[in-house]
């Protein structure tokens, strides 16, 4: 059973499991996915790459970020049947612009989080450099701010 | 020491191959074969019987001329130069320290530029061998009215004065003086070298202050603004880097050098550096306006003291002028110290921390492990952080830890009272001495200690005080800009977009901005830096959106008690606690093992680690007292709309509250909505 008591301007209440097991009736207000103030995800409501996204880490503003831009731009816009197929040389262009600088581009394949839910494994080589910035070294903005990214944003 | 022995042996090799360049230069020009062999003592040379003679004259004659002119030259030199360069070192060494030991790589390319460039200088008539390389050096000087000055230049100024008396000797005196210059400019570089002094007279993006605003700002600008150049002007001496972990995790590192490293382990066993990016991503200020994809670079040391906005250009603290397009302040602020403590007297400021900068926890980590008494003045977050990181510590060796401030409790000002008196119980539990309600009336040096005295009459005797009585933003610049600053709150007044002028945005501890939900207000937290320092970019970039997204909190006091806080948290405000008794799954530490980062903002915005600590958790603990506030949400009200959420050991689910405070609903039962975060389950 809740218990409660007000100390002050300050009230305590105390619940246990089973009284929080009926769903709330607090009503929230419906999100509108196209808020332009709200914090976007990967994806633009209008389709384009959000490249202030949090989840880029650094990628895009970086000493390659304009390689990275030109390849995942590529990519996303891709049509063919392989998607991506014919950015192949934006890919190795930022390849070869990540190596320059092996202490912000780890070299190593570590796959994490969501530039990889955008770009499949087709993008090979590139996917893993790209996900590699999200280590510590190089991801290091705490918190940028926003939305999770299970929230609802049309990633992938 | 070690770090200079290091940079000197990366420099070394270059500094020889560019003095062997200097050397092959010359003698490619075919001069020097007189020359070298004259450095030798002649009872080497084979002047054999008859081997002497004209030409042997001849060659003497001109060494003699070479050596002569040298002579004279480098006389001037060093009479005309000496007190300039001297001034120039000593400020270069003091401030360029830190910065050297990150940019290694950066010296060494200053370094062949700077040596050839002095040779462009002095061989003024096409040497067609030597030109090719010094040429494309010549091409980013255009500005100075002066031959360019790689701060190992100095002297290069007073070689282009000395043409016509190098005409004669032309030749031979560059290779010389070429020579000596690579030695004492590698030592120089060697010492505590300040990449380059060369500063742009125009940048599009000016940022002020070289922290997380800043640092965020610069990012969210490169990203909009395809080769977007970004000067970011600070007066510390390091690249822009979080201060979260200074009183937190670097404290808890078992790594002997973490003060050299600044590197801390989270509790999952990620590596990171307080560096939000190391050095090799930023480019030297001197390339900036050259370089063709853009970039961000940080020039450090130097203080911006005046700010012109009429003509859009700011001046540094030694007279540069730098223009630009955008400027954002971020300047942050300075610690505020006690007004007795300032009078106290010399030997008590000695024994006085004012906790901020990267300095401070390096000095604070040494002093603490020297004495046997430390006291911390202030019961806020930086204050209660710090007693217990150092409370934590003082199992180890016996260091004494006092906390005392003038409220009932720590957080005092945070947390309402009933949590407030629990979270003193658990510092006290640290290790700390909490002296709550003290009021400090006078501070002495005396017998060797430091005494205060409180102005109830408690007296405290202590070796060393960290004084966390608050922040004072900086609006050193207001006053030459013209710009607003807020009364109430302190800091520069800026609109919903932190706009204080057409070109000027301010973020960070430094802005008091609009928040259309909340009101006007002014944070001094590490997330509102990075949010608001996005922001001010975005809208740098053309995006005109206001402050909407609200900046969390967070805060550990040690191992049992965290939470992350969202709006306004003041403890003067109505506010509802809903508590469910806590598992031991339920602390700071499960949450960033579950999410994979210590920095507790991250763990909303990048997915989990890939690999989860599988962390044994012991069976929830039995019947908690009643009164234990193990877990809970607090939502603090204004006018019956919640204005401010703590999460009280409850992670990830800062996006409810969020939402909630974004809908500044009036909720009638605020159980119910406390229901929406599920406090009970993990």
């Amino acid at each position: 059973m809740s218990y409660c008591r007000q100390e002050g301007k300050d009230r305590i209440i105390f619940v246990t499991k089973e009284d929080h097991e009926t769903p709330s009736n607090a009503e929230l207000i419906a999100e509108d996915p196209d808020d332009p103030y709200e914090e976007q995800g990967l994806i633009l409501p209008n389709g384009d790459i959000n490249w202030n996204c949090p989840c880029l880490g650094g990628m895009a503003s970086g000493p390659c970020g304009s390689q990275f831009k030109e390849a995942f731009s590529c990519f996303h816009y891709s049509k063919e049947e392989v998607k991506g197929s014919e950015c192949i040389d934006n890919f190795r262009n930022m390849q070869e612009c990540m190596q320059r600088y092996p202490e912000l581009y780890p070299q190593e394949e570590e796959k994490e989080s969501s530039p990889q839910a955008e770009s499949d494994s087709g993008s090979a080589s590139a996917a893993p450099s790209e996900s590699s910035t999200l280590t510590p070294e190089t991801d290091s903005t705490p918190g940028p701010d926003n939305t999770l990214p299970t929230d609802n944003q049309t990633v992938s | 020491m070690l770090k200079c022995r290091t940079v000197w042996r990366k420099l070394a090799p270059l500094a020889r191959a560019s003095s062997t360049v200097c050397r092959q230069n010359v003698r490619r020009t075919g001069l020097t074969h007189g020359r070298l062999p004259a450095q030798v003592p002649a009872a080497h040379m084979s002047t054999g019987p008859a081997g002497g003679g004209r030409e042997n004259q001849l060659y003497f004659l001109l060494v003699g001329v070479a050596c002569v002119g040298g002579g004279v030259y480098a006389y001037r030199t060093v009479k005309g130069d000496q007190l300039r360069y001297q001034d120039r070192i000593d400020e270069i060494a003091s401030r360029q320290e830190k910065f050297n030991t990150e940019k290694p790589d950066t010296p060494s390319e200053s370094e062949p530029p700077a040596v050839e460039a002095t040779e462009t200088q002095v061989v003024p008539k096409p040497e067609p061998q030597a030109e090719p390389v010094p040429e494309p050096q010549a091409e980013p000087l255009p500005e100075e009215p002066s031959p360019p000055v790689p701060d190992a230049e100095v002297e290069a100024p007073s070689e282009t004065t000395e043409p016509p008396l190098e005409e004669p000797v032309v030749e031979a005196p560059p290779e010389e003086p070429a020579e000596p210059h690579a030695v004492p400019v590698v030592e120089e570089v060697g010492e505590s070298t300040p990449v380059s002094l060369k500063v742009p007279s125009h940048t599009p993006y000016l940022l002020i202050g070289g922290g997380t605003a800043s640092f965020a700002a610069a990012r969210s600008i490169r990203a909009r603004d395809p080769g977007a150049k970004v000067l970011i002007v600070t007066d510390e001496p390091d690249l822009p880097y979080m201060r979260p972990p200074l009183s937190k995790e670097l404290w808890f590192s078992d790594d002997p050098s973490v003060t050299e490293t600044l590197r801390f382990k989270q509790w999952n066993g990620k590596e990171r550096s307080i560096y939000f990016q190391p050095a090799s991503f930023y480019i030297n200020p001197e390339e900036l306006e050259g370089t063709e994809n853009g970039g961000v670079a940080v020039l450090t040391g130097r203080k911006v003291v005046h700010m012109d906005v009429r003509g859009n250009k700011v001046k540094l603290d030694d007279d540069t002028e730098i223009s630009y397009d955008k400027c954002l302040i971020a300047t942050g602020g300075v610690p505020r110290n006690l007004q007795v403590m300032e009078r106290a007297g010399e030997e008590v400021m000695k024994r006085t921390t004012l906790f901020r900068k990267v300095d401070d926890f390096k000095s604070l980590d040494k002093v603490s492990r020297n004495i046997k008494s430390i006291t911390i003045i202030g019961g806020g977050f930086l204050g209660s952080e710090l007693a217990c990181a150092l409370g934590r510590r003082s199992n180890d060796s016996g260091l004494e830890v006092i906390q005392m401030y003038p409220e009932k409790g720590n957080m005092g000002k945070v947390l309402p009272e009933y949590l407030s008196n629990w979270t003193t119980e658990k510092v006290k539990r640290e290790g700390v001495k909490i002296i709550s309600e003290a009021l400090v009336k006078s501070v002495t040096f005396k017998d060797d200690k430091v005494e205060i005295l409180l102005k109830d009459g408690r007296l405290v005797k202590t070796d060393h005080i960290v004084a966390a009585v608050g922040l004072e933003p900086n609006v050193d610049l207001a006053k030459s800009a013209g710009l607003e600053v807020d009364s109430d709150f302190g800091g520069f007044r800026v609109n919903a977009e932190l706009q204080a002028r057409s070109n000027i945005w301010v973020a960070g501890d430094a802005a008091c901005f609009y928040d259309i939900r909340l009101g006007r207000r002014r944070v001094e937290h590490h997330d509102h830096a990075v949010v608001s320092g996005r922001l001010a970019g975005e809208n740098m970039t053309g995006a005109n959106k206001p402050y909407w997204h609200q900046s969390m909190f967070w805060s550990d006091l040690g191992p049992d008690v965290g939470y992350e806080a969202i709006g306004i948290v003041d403890s003067s405000l109505p506010t509802v606690g809903v508590f469910a008794k806590a598992t031991s799954k339920d602390t700071p530490r499960a949450a960033t093992e579950k999410s994979g980062t210590g920095i507790r903002s991250e763990s909303e915005t990048e997915d989990t680690a890939t690999s989860p600590v599988a962390s044994s958790t012991p069976a929830p603990s039995v019947e908690q007292n009643r009164d234990d506030y193990g877990k809970g949400v607090i939502f603090y009200l204004r006018d019956k709309v919640v204005v401010g959420i703590i999460l009280w050991n409850v992670f990830n689910r800062m996006p409810i509250a969020r939402k909630i405070i974004k809908d500044g609903e009036e909720h009638a039962d605020l159980n119910e909505v406390a229901k929406l975060f599920n406090i009970h389950e993990d």
